[in-house]
């Protein structure tokens, strides 16, 4: 059982990454985001349940669906928003974009708008954290989609063969795009894919973060502990469209959508607390408004920091000069 | 000093190497108890141990994006992938990741990984194991490409390879893998990346090549010299970056210039070269640049392969014809 504390962390942590997607879908409406929107709404559980179970030395690679993750392992709000919005003061000083970051300072190994690209890199971390014998793990996020590229079976294989400390964090939103899960892939549970890796494979409720952060302490304990590798599949649903142009829509039914609304996360952890006692209405409704009253000043911030100068920058294509050794 | 084969200069660099950084690793397609197909890793794993010569499943795509990570993450991986027609299937982890890892954490961390890569025809080998593929990569922003053309370069230039902090693919001209032989110093030398040389001088007409093709190019050098013409040779050694300045410094001596691959032409880096050279040293050249590469087809079965490589009369033919242009 998670303590109270931890639990309302999560829950306004939640709430914090629902409200940056929803700050990112209303810029990038007014046209002040460059680039384009994935919005995580819906799976935040997910994020928030897999991070709150790391420890800080731990390292995560994400995806283009990857905002969610990066506040969750304790990325910088200004930061990040400054990167999405192309502002010169951003993770990758405005060049890269919400889907094109990296840094280490945090655990992050990077996102990347290439489905699966990630998976190997997270692998190779794990791996180098054996070859070094510390003991940290990696957590590899990806969706369904990913899940049928074949670097991605690849590597999981490598995991297996290796006995690598990374947890595979499957979120499957049922739609990679617009094409469901069910015309895409000849199994209905992903997780059975562990079994072919040499590993073990669940499928847990991704809507449920203490499921999720029970599930990913137990991996990361296992990973740790020279046992390998994990492959989490967290059940879930995109509420919104793939980007911020698709409405949705034509791909499933307004029905579906609601009945997965019904499913929310922050709303599932919200009545459980409230239930039990350790939550009131009123302090729910504070911490939200207080969350979304922090988003605003940030954004105000971002929305004034300098554009990067209009120049060809290469700097950041080469090194200049050999890395310091050791 | 002791003379070495190609494979036994890469052996020798990657073994001190290896001694001297415990960061060095290497994965691949039967590089432990093999050694490798080519043998260039040949008796590491007896020495380093499994946890450091790493025999990997067939999968291309994550040798190279596993390697990527581990090099984000501290370590000197040295990837081999077995032939150069097997490395398409990594190259999206090589465009799309390797060499972005530094745009994209806008120079926060490096990834300083050596992908060596066995490449070129002239071995009796089909098809996909004769390509010469260097310009996908020397396209690719982010990498760096180096081509060794003897035993004592190969040594130096992978030292350096292995310890830049950029990717680096290392092409090893199979077709002179053991067919060479010179003197190879135990001692520790770097070649530094990006700097061509001179192998020999000429004042009439400048020869610029790379990997395998020196050898031919040179034995064209000699034939001309017979005939009365002065060829100096370029061995380019790094093709990206590319040593521009002394390509152009040479043509502005000799005025004339064959390029020689064994790549197909179009959009070969020989084009590269030739473009550069028409943008900065026009008003010097006495003639167009010609190129002297492999066709624009695959590489054929063994009896034609020595039609496919660019041979020193080719070269002949080429420089006949510019001369007298």
């Amino acid at each position: 059982m998670l303590d109270q504390a931890k639990r309302k962390a999560m829950l306004r942590q939640m709430i914090l990454i629902r409200a940056f997607e929803e700050k990112l879908e209303e810029l990038y409406q007014r046209k002040a985001m460059f680039g384009s929107t994935h919005s995580y709404r819906g799976q935040e559980a997910i994020a928030v349940g897999v991070c709150s179970a790391l420890q800080a030395t731990d390292l995560i690679a994400s995806y283009h669906r990857g905002t969610g993750h990066l506040i969750a392992k304790g990325a910088d709000l200004y930061t990040l928003l400054c990167e999405c919005m192309g502002r010169a003061d951003g993770y990758s000083k405005g060049r890269g974009g919400k889907m094109h970051m990296g840094d280490l300072a945090f655990g992050f190994l990077g996102n990347t708008g290439t489905v699966g690209g990630t998976v190997p890199t997270a692998t190779g971390a794990a791996l180098a954290a054996k070859v070094r014998g510390s003991k940290e793990v990696v957590v590899s996020f990806f969706g369904d989609g990913a899940a049928n590229q074949g670097v991605v079976h690849e590597a999981m294989n490598m995991a297996g063969v290796w006995k690598l400390p990374v947890i595979y964090v499957c979120e499957n939103n049922q739609y990679a795009m617009t094409v469901s899960l069910e015309k895409s892939t000849a199994v209905k549970q992903l997780s059975v894919r562990g079994q072919a890796y040499g590993f073990e494979g669940k499928t847990i409720d991704g809507n449920d973060v203490e499921a999720v952060c029970e599930a990913t302490q137990a991996a990361a304990a296992k990973g740790r502990g020279s046992g390998g590798a994990t492959f989490l599949e967290c059940v879930t649903y995109r509420w919104d469209g793939h980007f911020g142009g698709d409405p949705g829509t034509g791909y499933r039914s307004k029905e579906e959508v609601e009945a997965w609304k019904q499913k929310c996360p922050i709303k599932k952890l919200k009545e459980k607390l409230i239930q039990e006692g350790h939550l009131t209405e009123q302090e729910f409704a504070k911490m939200s408004a207080d969350v979304y009253a922090e988003l605003d000043e940030v954004a105000k911030r971002a929305e004034a920091a300098p554009l990067p100068k209009k120049e060809v920058d290469l700097s950041g294509v080469y090194a200049v000069t050999e890395v310091a050794d050791g | 000093m002791a003379k070495l084969t190609m494979v036994e200069a890469i052996n020798l660099a990657l073994r001190q190497e290896m001694e001297k950084d415990p960061r060095v690793l290497l994965l691949g397609e039967d590089v432990g108890r093999n050694g490798g197909v080519f043998r260039v890793t040949q008796g590491l794993l007896d020495t380093f141990g499994e946890t450091r010569v790493m025999d990997t499943p067939l999968s291309e795509s994550a040798i190279v994006g596993v390697a990527i990570g581990m090099a984000v993450y501290g370590l000197r991986p040295v990837a081999e992938i077995q032939f150069e027609g097997f490395v398409y299937a990594a190259m999206e982890q090589l465009a799309d990741h390797a060499g972005r890892i530094r745009t994209r954490s806008r120079g926060r961390y490096h990834c300083p990984l050596v992908v060596r890569l066995p490449y070129g025809g002239g071995i009796r080998a089909p098809e996909h194991h004769s390509d010469s593929n260097e310009a996908y990569f020397v396209h690719t922003p982010g990498i760096k490409v180096v081509v060794p053309s003897t035993p004592y370069e190969s040594k130096g230039l992978f030292v350096a390879a292995l310890r830049d902090p950029d990717p680096v693919i290392f092409m090893e001209p199979k077709k002179i893998y053991r067919s060479l032989r010179e003197e190879v110093p135990e001692e520790e030398y770097l070649i530094p990346l990006g700097e061509s040389r001179i192998v020999l001088e000429g004042t009439d007409i400048t020869l610029i090549t790379w990997g395998a093709m020196l050898q031919p190019t040179l034995q064209a050098a000699m034939l001309m010299e017979k005939s009365g013409t002065s060829a100096e040779v370029l061995d380019l050694r790094t093709l990206s970056p590319l040593d521009t300045e002394s390509m152009i410094e040479s043509v502005k001596k000799t005025h004339r210039a064959v390029v020689v691959h064994e790549a197909p032409a179009t959009c070969g880096v020989g084009a590269e070269i030739v473009a550069r050279i028409n943008e900065k040293a026009l008003v010097h050249l006495e003639a167009p640049v010609e190129r002297v590469t492999g066709f624009d087809t695959v590489m054929p079965l063994p009896k034609l392969e020595k039609y496919y490589l660019p041979s020193a009369e080719r070269v002949v033919d080429a420089v006949n014809r510019v001369i007298s242009f």
